[in-house]
């Protein structure tokens, strides 16, 4: 076995599994399908049927693509998907000057301005795409042309500013699986840190296209799961993990881990909000509030707008940070409050990815089957490539969703609750345990 | 008390509760009635896009299309009627299955089709007042028995 005395479990010592993680192949090839996938994706979006239903660029992206990420690869795989993430490939293979090979490359490579670091921006992001996300999921030529403006975006800054800074600071999805990466049960990271104090080279760093030092990493967050680290460490003293998902916290708790931040600690009060937010928009019975998400610049969209930016930037952050205080003042006064909440909003994490887990299944489960025809006919052609394009909509598994998402939403409090009782006393974890269990119920309420 | 400290009782308690408020059997005494609702569909949504119901009624959705072909889908019972433009189809089933169940626009009608949504409640939604006393289990209990995972600490707050 290969599990180190710190309790983890050494994938990259896995025959069948080491040569493809020291391989720039796989990721290679899965950029390249992806990249593929990608352009298709767009000239669907743009020049396929209007009918959302039947496109490929909404069935795909936003039923197949989205569901896969967030039921799957995040809480099994984290940040895998970044590896073979389509945005950053031209501007990669610019900057590097070939796709396998390094050369002189093009772009000025500059450094990303400190005064823009951190997940403000990403923050931002995310926000104006909820804005407009009832038109994003449904309406083909608005996918097709985010798409293409997140791939003409990340090729432009990447040949301005060094390395992944699109994807370090200002790729929406990047912070989204980020914040969520803390939970993965998996992670790259160095096998012994006395082997790297006396190493000169620093292959991993020269090599990490992220602009991290891997064998310093603390956090994943902006660890794009590349495994250029592990292919190119002349000492074979990167490794890729598996681990439990409580890891990250376990270091924070012993002094070990990463700093932890506002910016990153406001992302994932924002991700929180946005998901009952989202539940009620798509999957409640209130039609005027679907209308009105839909409805871009009228004044019911304004109104929603305004209420969207209000609850998921201030009423639940503000909540949680009420709650914090109020724990802090029930403790006694200790600590800096600051400090205290940042660490409790990370504590909150599981029920975050749990909340977004449940109302995708809602979503997802109800509308897989529009994959099927998409498949034979992804331009709404009248075609029928497979087969496929006439079978009917239906939705799967609506008979035991509701008790699945009691079940990862109840888990994920339960889990979020031995988060905070770490950190916490019992009276400092009462209010923000009171809040974590109101957001819980109002998932529930809203989907069950 | 000194049971209470035994490692593995507090999940034990956490389990046996659990397992209580999501098993424990809940009354079902209710007259069956007859029912009947009628459901306008208009692009894009419901009206009423709520009906409540008691287990046991006979049920009869009178569905109405004011624009396009609507169609309803109800999940959980699987059935379904599809409406054109102006006509009523009707639907008639026994609501013998307890719970809140979605149902929803079986006929792509327009962009925001897959948001066109309504509920049909058949009895109190147990399953959600099971789940509210599991999210007050684990608060409480959490509280109370201060279970956490290794290493504990004060970081944090102090």
């Amino acid at each position: 076995m290969n599990i180190d005395h710190d309790r983890r479990f050494d994938l990259t010592r896995v025959r069948w599994l080491a040569p493809l993680l020291r391989s720039r192949w796989p990721v290679v090839l899965g950029r390249a399908v992806t990249l593929a996938g990608f352009v298709f994706t767009i000239l669907a979006g743009l020049l396929g049927t209007p009918i959302g239903g039947r496109n490929f660029a909404i069935i795909f992206v936003w039923i197949a693509w989205w569901t896969v990420l967030k039921l799957i690869l995040m809480p099994v795989a984290g940040r895998s998907w970044c590896s073979v993430c389509p945005i950053p490939a031209t501007s990669e293979w610019l900057q590097q000057g070939g796709i396998l090979q390094r050369g002189k490359g093009v772009g000025l490579k500059l450094r990303w301005p400190r005064r823009l670091r951190g997940q403000w921006l990403q923050l931002g992001g995310f926000a104006v795409m909820g804005l407009f996300s009832a038109v994003l999921l449904t309406r083909p030529s608005a996918t097709g042309g985010i798409l293409l403006a997140l791939l003409l975006g990340a090729t432009g800054i990447g040949l301005v500013f060094e390395r992944r800074a699109f994807c370090r600071h200002l790729c929406p999805i990047g912070g989204y699986i980020g914040w969520y990466e803390q939970l993965a049960p998996v992670a790259v990271r160095v096998r012994d840190r006395d082997v790297c104090r006396g190493c000169v080279e620093k292959a991993c760093y020269q090599n990490c296209q992220w602009g991290i030092f891997p064998a310093a990493l603390k956090d994943s967050f902006d660890c794009g799961m590349c495994m250029a680290c592990i292919q190119t460490c002349p000492r074979d003293n990167m490794a890729l993990w598996a681990r439990s998902p409580s890891r990250e916290s376990e270091e924070a708790a012993r002094g070990e881990g990463a700093a932890r931040r506002l910016d990153r600690a406001w992302f994932g009060l924002f991700m929180l909000a946005c998901a009952p937010v989202y539940a009620a928009v798509m999957l409640g019975p209130w039609g005027s509030l679907t209308e009105a998400a839909y409805a871009i610049g009228t004044v019911a969209w304004l109104r929603y707008a305004l209420a969207f930016l209000t609850i998921t930037l201030g009423v639940g952050p503000g909540l949680f940070w009420l709650a914090a205080r109020l724990g802090w003042l029930l403790g006694g006064r200790s600590g800096s409050a600051k400090r205290g909440a940042i660490h409790l909003s990370y504590a909150l994490s599981p029920v975050g990815l749990a909340a977004w887990i449940a109302f995708t299944m809602s979503f997802a489960f109800a509308n897989l089957s529009y994959v099927w025809p998409v498949i034979s006919d992804p331009l709404g052609m009248g075609w029928n490539l497979l087969g496929t394009a006439d079978w009917a909509w239906h939705p799967y598994l609506m008979n035991v969703t509701p008790l699945l998402q009691v079940v990862v939403l109840a888990g994920s409090l339960l889990w979020a609750a031995l988060e905070v009782r770490r950190i916490a006393t019992s009276r400092q974890a009462l209010p923000v345990l009171a809040y974590a269990s109101l957001l819980t119920a109002g998932m529930l309420w809203l989907l069950i | 008390m000194n049971r209470l400290k035994m490692p593995g009782t507090p999940w034990l308690i956490l389990l046996l509760a659990a397992l209580t408020a999501m098993l424990v059997p809940v009354p079902r005494t209710y007259a069956p009635q007859d029912r009947v609702f009628r459901v306008d569909a208009s692009q894009f949504s419901f009206n009423p896009g709520v009906l409540a119901v008691n287990p046991g009624d006979r049920v009869t959705l009178e569905l109405r299309s004011t624009d396009v072909v609507h169609g309803l889908y109800l999940d959980g019972y699987g059935l379904s009627v599809v409406a054109d433009p102006g006509q009523t189809a009707t639907l008639t089933f026994v609501a013998d299955r307890p719970g809140s169940f979605r149902f929803r626009c079986s006929v792509p009608c327009g962009d925001i089709h897959p948001f066109m949504l309504g509920r049909l409640r058949v009895g109190p939604n147990w399953l959600l007042i099971r789940a509210m006393a599991l999210i007050a289990i684990t608060v409480v209990w959490s509280l109370v028995t201060g279970v956490t995972t290794k290493p504990r600490t004060q970081v944090a707050i102090v």
